[in-house]
């Protein structure tokens, strides 16, 4: 007997607490990893250095010990005008990065004197109805200084094309902008269902993004490929990791199949990853997705610039791991999945405030949310070394696990026909429902414990203050449009309304056609209004 | 027509999509051997309620996850006592502040409210207990 075998007898021997050991996502845990359970691993074709390929321990050659990762806090409320008084506060505190949130409405492209408009104008995030709203917004913001993230999707070229035109007034020539747009609209279809139009003309609109950009915007961050909403809707960590990177490849054969050079467009392609409550299965599958990409990149698309084989990445906490009962556990938790997302090497972070599973955070809950990921940065230690826990049996062996059920995922979607085709046929709405509902009766049945939720509970008043949003906010802006209309050159809106649909019959770029509806002051939900008329509205076949 | 089983609408109102808790409600209320209608998304109050009168539900539950409950649950009140179908029950559930609920609640906005961490079984065995105190169908002409 060696002793491998005299530690399992031993093992056995003993009693276990539960039955099963399972990850967040429900995936086996052994009692025990060992150099047998991460055998197969070669150090310098699986792991390799930080900053060189294939990336697993990191995208720098220094990481933290160069620089700290981003604290990006999402923000955004109300009209454009009290939005722009907030991130001139930021930026005086030393904030050099933006990262605007917009209203429903916004994002789903109706002005805010819209029907369906009605409740939700200014609510979630701020309003933007047109170039008025936009100019506003960066009001006295030097927009060649900082680099603004904006967290928009099925209208992503109109507010952009107000950007780039409001940098335009300011005298900013576009090549010098910075920042994101999320601009993801697959992982609308599968799981945020912010979508408008069908998945065809929107990836046109993509793609004309990315010519555009490569002529014009050249430092933009044109999508910011996202698991965080899938993985919010109910997948597991490796559905989140295998059907956004599907997602990203499917981004790379659309801007080829357009003409484009991988090398020109996927190195301002950029990830965004949730960080959920399981610390070792999340850092896996931020080392597997490094990994992942480099190799696709590499091997099958034929990259030659190394950063078209950079994965980058933001991570947000997950929201859906925070309890309504005992609000205040919330920090801890969110903690933790800092924690996680650090030590997996996340470029920028945001961390949930303990109030959001309730309402928009108080200042004071944004305020320890951001001070959680200053002690993680200063005082935990854990910025110190480069991929701290590489070469621990465990984390290798889940990180392998990762990128293989990542692989088996990629050939079942091929087998559909792609991820359109997944989409259509209800593959990843079916799969991620599937994963909620498993995850719920695992609660129910008290196989898996929240805490405050359904084990060390208490009967209590929720103790804290929460942030409300008065009704004043959208009678001004309703008004604000309202009036925009009425005073502009209405003759310039009709004709270059009327050009920017004959472009969208065609085939030519529409986004030069956007900038010029836009200049004329048209507002969003007019410029969708003409693109619907052409493209038609996407309607989903909702499975549960 | 057969009145035996339970019919519910699942409606998600507003223009956000954070459908998991109501697709969750959904399925655990079918398991439980209900007719579930569910809506789909970016559902304004009226075509809730044309749909659960079409559909001949005995409950309307709402999924209000965008802070907009306030506005939705007296509007969808105030649809069904215009198209005379107060007799269909009003619950929901979502991201509602406590004094919120209170609100509703007294205001007779809602029947029930179920917070986030509520079992499912909760909801069912809420839905099954008041349908049965409201007693069996009374006979219709056409059925």
């Amino acid at each position: 007997m060696n002793d491998k075998e005299r530690w399992q007898e031993n093992y056995r021997a003993l009693q276990e607490r539960q039955s099963n050991f399972v990850t967040v996502s429900s995936v086996p845990i052994a009692p025990l990893y060992t150099p047998q359970d991460s055998a197969g691993t070669n150090y310098e074709r699986d792991l390799g250095y930080p900053g060189s390929y294939p990336y697993t321990r990191g995208i720098h050659a220094n990481m933290y010990r160069g620089r700290l990762w981003t604290m990006r806090q999402f923000a955004g409320f109300g009209s454009a005008q009290e939005s722009n008084e907030r991130y001139k506060f930021l930026l005086s505190q030393g904030q050099t990065g933006l990262s605007v949130a917009f209203d429903m409405p916004t994002i789903m492209g109706y002005d805010s004197d819209h029907l369906r408009a009605y409740g939700e104008v200014g609510r979630v995030g701020v309003a933007i109805d047109s170039l008025q709203d936009m100019e506003r917004l960066f009001q006295d913001i030097a927009l060649d200084r900082v680099s603004t993230s904006m967290t928009i999707n099925a209208p992503a070229a109109i507010l952009w094309a107000m950007y780039i035109v409001a940098a335009e007034k300011k005298g900013i020539p576009s090549y010098k902008l910075t920042g994101t747009i999320q601009n993801d609209i697959l992982k609308e279809y599968i799981a945020q269902k912010s979508w408008i139009f069908p998945p065809e003309p929107s990836l046109r609109l993509i793609t004309d993004i990315f010519k555009y950009a490569k002529e014009h915007v050249p430092k933009w961050n044109t999508v910011s490929i996202s698991g965080y909403h899938i993985r919010e809707a109910g997948a597991t960590a490796l559905q989140e990791l295998a059907f956004t990177l599907a997602d990203g490849f499917a981004y790379v054969e659309a801007g080829i199949k357009v003409g484009l050079d991988v090398d020109d467009f996927v190195p301002r392609l950029s990830f965004f990853f949730n960080a959920h409550m399981d610390v070792f299965e999340e850092i896996a599958k931020y080392r597997a997705a490094r990994r992942i990409w480099a190799r696709h990149m590499k091997e099958k698309y034929g990259a030659k610039k190394p950063e078209s084989l950079l994965l980058r990445f933001h991570t947000q906490t997950a929201g859906c791991s925070l309890t309504a009962q005992q609000p205040e556990n919330n920090i801890v938790r969110t903690a933790y999945e800092a924690l996680a997302a650090v030590l997996g090497g996340t470029q920028s972070l945001h961390t949930n405030s303990m109030d959001e599973v309730l309402a928009l955070p108080t200042e004071k809950a944004v305020q320890i949310a951001l001070r959680t990921q200053q002690i993680l940065a200063y005082e935990s230690g854990v910025a110190n070394t480069i991929d701290p826990l590489a070469g621990s049996y465990f984390v290798e062996s889940l990180t392998d696990q990762m990128e293989k059920g990542a692989e088996d995922y990629f050939c079942r979607i091929e087998e559909m026909g792609g991820v359109l085709a997944a989409i259509e046929q209800n593959f990843f709405q079916q799969e991620i429902a599937d994963a909620a509902f498993r995850y719920q009766q695992e609660i129910e049945r008290h196989e898996r414990i929240i805490v405050g939720v359904n084990e060390f509970t208490k009967e209590e008043k929720v103790g804290i203050d929460l942030l409300k949003i008065g009704p004043e906010t959208e009678k001004a802006q309703v008004g604000r449009v309202q009036e925009l209309k009425r005073t502009r050159d209405n003759a310039q809106v009709r004709s270059a309304l009327a050009e920017l649909e004959r472009t969208a019959k065609g085939s030519d770029n529409l986004i030069p056609k956007i900038m010029s509806a836009v200049r004329a002051y048209a507002t969003e939900g007019e410029i969708i209004g003409v693109l619907k008329t052409v493209f038609g509205e996407y309607r989903e076949q909702a499975v549960y | 027509m057969s009145q035996s089983r339970i019919r519910v609408l699942v409606g998600k109102p507003g223009l956000d999509g954070h459908d998991r808790g109501a697709k969750v409600i959904a399925r655990a209320l079918r398991d439980a051997g209900m007719e579930v209608i569910y809506s789909g998304l970016h559902q304004t109050p009226e075509e809730i309620v044309e749909a659960a009168i079409q559909e001949d539900v005995d409950v309307i539950g709402l999924s209000i996850l965008s802070g907009a409950h306030l506005t939705i649950f007296p509007r969808v009140k105030e649809l069904l006592r215009e198209q005379e179908a107060e007799d269909i029950l009003l619950i929901g559930g979502g991201t509602i502040p406590e004094e919120d609920v209170e609100v509703l609640l007294r205001q007779g906005f809602a029947e029930a409210l179920f917070t986030p961490g509520t079992p499912t079984g909760e909801i069912v065995g809420w839905i099954k207990q008041r349908l049965e105190k409201k007693g069996p169908e009374p006979a219709r002409a056409n059925d």
